[in-house]
Parts: C-alpha cells; sequence; structure tokens
C-alpha cells in the first residue's frame, strides 16, 4: 500500500520503519498493561538501532569499495562492540566485557579465520562482512544469553555454592552445574534454528541469493553452512564465556563474590 | 604475631572484623575457643552472628583481624582445607540432588577419596539415620535433611564444628531431633563446636559458653549462665 504514496526509495523505508517500529512499540504498551515497563529500553534500542545501522549502511558502502584488509578492521570493530553490548547481560559480574571481547573474538574470529581460509567464505568484502557479521551478531547474543542465565543461576544457589566449598570444594567445582547449565541453554536457538530451516524460516540470506540470481539448490545449502558456523562460532563462544566468567565471581581465596544486593 | 601456643586451644580471633559498604557486621571480634567445648554465639537479629561464623571459615574475608587455627593464621591455610577443618552446618540444608550416601561422599571427594559403606552408616547412625544411605534426598523430612546435613559436614572429619542456626528453619518436633543429634555428637565425641543461635534455652541445652554480640560487638563472653543472666 505505501508504494502507492512513496515513489522515492529513502522515504519508502522511513514510512516502513515507522510502522514497523509502531508495532513494535504496541507491544511495549501492552506489556506495560501488565505492568512490565520496556518503553525506554525499547525506544532507546530501536532509535539507536536504526541510527547505527544507517550509519553503518553507509560506511560499508564506502569500504567495501575499498583494499580487503578493512574487512578486517570492520569485523574487529563489531567483536568489540558485540562484546560491550552483550556484557550488559552479565550486570554485577566483574570483567564481563572484556570476557564477553574476548570470548567473541575466539569464538567468531576463529570460525570466521578457518573457514575463510578454508574457502567456505569468500575473501571479497561483499560476502566475508556481512557473513563474518551474522557470525559475530549471533555469538554475542548467545554469550549474553550464557552470561545472563550463569549470573541468575549463581544468584539462586547461592545457598547451594557456599554449601559446597565450606564442604572444601574447588570454587570451579561448586559452580559447575550452572556452567554447563548456561551453556545448554545459551545455546538452544542456534540449535532450534538448524532444526527449523526451511520448516519455519528461510532466513533472509537464501532470499537474498535466490533474488540475486543463484542457484537455489546452492542457496538453501550455503544457508545450512551460514548457521553450522554460526552454531561452532556460537558454542565456542559461550563454551569460552562461561569458563572464563566462572573464575571471576571468586576471590582469590574461594569466596563467592557475586552475592544478591552486594 | 602469632599467640603463644596453648595446646587446647583450637581456635582464636584477633580483632576480627568486616564491613561491607560502610556498614559494621562484626567489629573487633576477639575470642577463643578451646578443644572440646561448645561456645555459643548469641544475640538479638541481625547482631553478626552468621557474619561473624561466615568469618571463622572464610566463607566471607575480614576487612581487619585474622584467626588463629590450632595456632596457626588462616591465611597460611588453603581455603579448602581451612573449610574441610572448621565444618560448616548451615540453617537450611542444601543438599545436593541425589542420595544421602552421594551427599555424604561430597566431602570427600573433593579431595580425592572415597568413604566406606560402613563408615557411611556409622556417620548415619551418629545422628539417627541408620539405612538411610540409599534413600533420595528429595524424599526427606526437613528434619531428616539437616540431619543429613550434619553428616555430611562430619564425614569431613573437621576439627572444629560450626553450626549456623541449625534449627531454626525446622517444627518443634524436628529441632528436637536435629538438636538431640547434635547433643549426642558433640558429648559422646567431644568435637569442639561454635553455635549461632537466637535460641538461648538450645544454647544453654548444648553450649558450656556463650558470646553475646550486640551490633557486631562482643558485649560478654563467659559461662552460658553467667552471659546469659547477665
Amino acid at each position: 500500500m505505501l508504494k502507492y504514496f512513496s515513489s522515492n526509495q529513502l522515504y519508502l523505508g522511513l514510512e516502513q520503519a515507522l510502522i514497523a517500529a509502531s508495532a513494535a512499540m504496541l507491544v511495549v504498551l501492552l506489556a506495560r498493561k501488565r505492568g512490565i515497563h520496556l518503553e525506554r529500553e525499547a525506544l532507546v534500542a530501536m532509535l539507536r538501532g536504526l541510527v547505527q545501522i544507517v550509519a553503518v549502511g553507509s560506511i560499508l558502502l564506502l569500504l567495501l569499495r575499498g583494499p580487503r584488509w578493512t574487512s578486517g578492521f570492520l569485523l574487529t570493530a563489531m567483536m568489540i562492540a558485540a562484546g560491550a553490548t552483550s556484557a550488559r547481560r552479565a550486570k554485577g559480574m566483574p570483567g564481563a566485557f572484556r570476557v564477553s571481547a574476548w570470548s567473541i573474538a575466539f569464538g567468531a574470529g576463529s570460525v570466521i579465520a578457518l573457514m575463510t581460509w578454508l574457502g567456505v567464505i569468500d575473501t571479497a568484502i561483499t560476502s566475508l562482512v556481512p557473513v563474518g557479521s551474522m557470525l559475530i551478531a549471533n555469538a554475542m547474543n548467545t554469550n549474553g544469553l550464557a552470561l545472563n542465565r550463569f549470573r541468575a543461576d549463581v544468584l539462586a544457589h547461592v545457598g547451594e555454592i557456599e554449601t559446597a566449598l565450606a564442604l572444601g570444594a574447588d570454587a570451579r567445582n561448586s559452580v559447575s552445574p550452572y556452567v554447563q547449565a548456561s551453556f545448554e541453554a545459551s545455546l538452544i536457538p542456534a540449535i532450534d534454528s538448524i532444526r527449523s530451516l526451511g520448516i519455519v524460516w528461510i532466513p533472509g540470506l537464501m532470499a537474498g541469493m535466490l533474488l540475486s540470481g543463484a542457484r537455489p539448490v546452492y542457496a538453501a545449502i550455503y544457508q545450512f553452512v551460514v548457521l553450522a558456523m554460526i552454531f561452532a562460532a556460537s558454542g565456542l563462544t559461550s563454551l569460552v564465556s562461561t569458563l572464563l566468567i566462572r573464575d571471576r565471581i571468586f576471590t582469590t581465596a574461594q569466596q563467592l563474590s557475586l552475592q544478591p544486593g552486594r | 604475631m602469632t599467640p603463644p601456643p596453648t595446646s587446647d586451644l583450637v581456635l582464636r580471633t584477633e580483632h576480627l572484623g568486616r564491613v561491607v559498604k560502610d556498614k559494621v557486621l562484626v567489629e573487633d571480634a576477639t575470642f577463643e575457643v578451646r578443644t572440646g567445648e561448645v561456645l555459643a554465639i548469641v544475640g538479638p537479629s541481625g547482631s553478626g552472628k552468621s557474619s561473624l561464623l561466615r568469618l571463622l571459615n572464610r566463607l566471607d574475608e575480614p576487612s581487619s583481624g585474622t584467626v588463629y587455627v590450632e595456632g596457626i593464621g588462616y591465611r597460611q591455610i588453603a581455603p579448602r582445607e581451612l573449610r574441610r577443618k572448621l565444618g560448616m552446618v548451615n540453617q537450611r540444608p542444601y543438599l545436593f540432588p541425589g542420595t544421602v550416601e552421594e551427599n555424604l561422599q561430597f566431602g570427600p571427594l573433593q579431595r580425592g577419596q572415597t568413604l566406606a559403606h560402613d563408615s557411611i552408616e556409622q556417620l548415619l547412625a551418629q545422628v539417627g539415620l541408620k539405612g538411610y544411605a540409599s534413600r533420595n534426598v528429595a524424599n526427606l523430612s526437613g528434619g531428616e535433611a539437616q540431619r543429613v546435613s550434619v553428616a555430611r559436614t562430619l564425614a569431613n572429619s573437621p576439627l572444629v564444628l560450626l553450626l549456623d542456626e541449625p534449627t531454626s528453619a525446622l517444627d518443634e518436633t524436628s529441632k528436637l531431633e536435629v538438636e538431640s543429634s547434635i547433643q549426642n555428637i558433640v558429648h559422646e565425641q567431644s568435637l569442639t563446636c561454635v553455635l549461632v543461635t537466637h535460641d538461648t534455652a538450645q544454647a544453654r541445652r548444648l553450649a558450656g559458653r556463650a558470646l553475646l554480640l550486640e551490633a557486631g560487638r562482643i558485649v560478654r563472653i563467659g559461662p552460658i549462665n553467667e552471659v546469659l543472666h547477665a
């Protein structure tokens, strides 16, 4: 319907963004009726997201014409930003940003490097940056989920953890059930994405490849390739971050420093 | 400064204190515990009884002062070994999922040891739960769970038993069962014990000496009747 009113693509995009954001804000208002206040966070997140994606899109347009090393620069910047974003899900946990940034750099970075070296990801900036960013973004989400779950589990089980410590357990052993649970829970979205591929959703990358003229079977296989890489990057990130954060919630005298209200 | 060696002195604190976010939880606590005695830490709610107990096995770090265990400054003892020596029983039992026996094996397993089945039965007999080894902890009553928790701490062969309000979360019948088990262990084995309780009647039944805390400070320490009657 909008196409009848807007012939200019830029205006059309802004109108589409406004309508989609209104739908999101409607949900926020419904949540408010149930006493859940997301107004500020949702509004800021949406405005920020829109400004960021438009800014990055404009920069990308310039960089995509640049030399190949710019993809390394872009992906590194994305990893740092991803670390900062997912660290917010680990409120109160010391060193969450460093843990997140290193985990994403190791998890997503190593999968991107290996897959590029093996030729699974094309080295052209137009391929490496979009695919790499997908791996980083998913690693970021998984990392956020893992840290958030770990934090919640630890805070809910302070008694059990301190009982284990009081019985002479090593700090790492005392939280091992929660490390495992956080790792497993953080991978649920990645597993479900692979499981429901093609049935519940047709991802944007495949749709884009089809629109740009790729053979449907190749587009489908490559979509699976991307999801498998996302699983590998996310899993590695979550594995590293849960192991790194585990040591940060204890003092050197093996005292639990992450406590409710502290 | 190491205190002069005293053969029957098992625990000694020196100017122990803990401050969290400008709030004084424990201040300048100096006291001794002798081998085989039961010392009750009593005081009103929020007076710092549990905070003081948590400093003894270093679950929390003191802001000032130290603790000597058999004359050795406790920062010279590895935290895991210190906590084995000063075994703690909490207000709630916090049993791990599994059987009673698995719970009793937990402490020894941390040191790579396994208790023989006979030892498990012996520990359970001490708390009046003979034959409970294979039971799932999910099916225990509150009192039984707390007695398993006591036996689990004893499985580590502690030097001192630290009891943090062990019966305050129980009904009257369970409370008496747990108290009777503790009395049994303390008196028969002459196990040194530091008991935190708000129940002065319980303190009288179990302890020989008492330490009265108010707003984190020791206001009286001495024979139980003197402290509680003053």
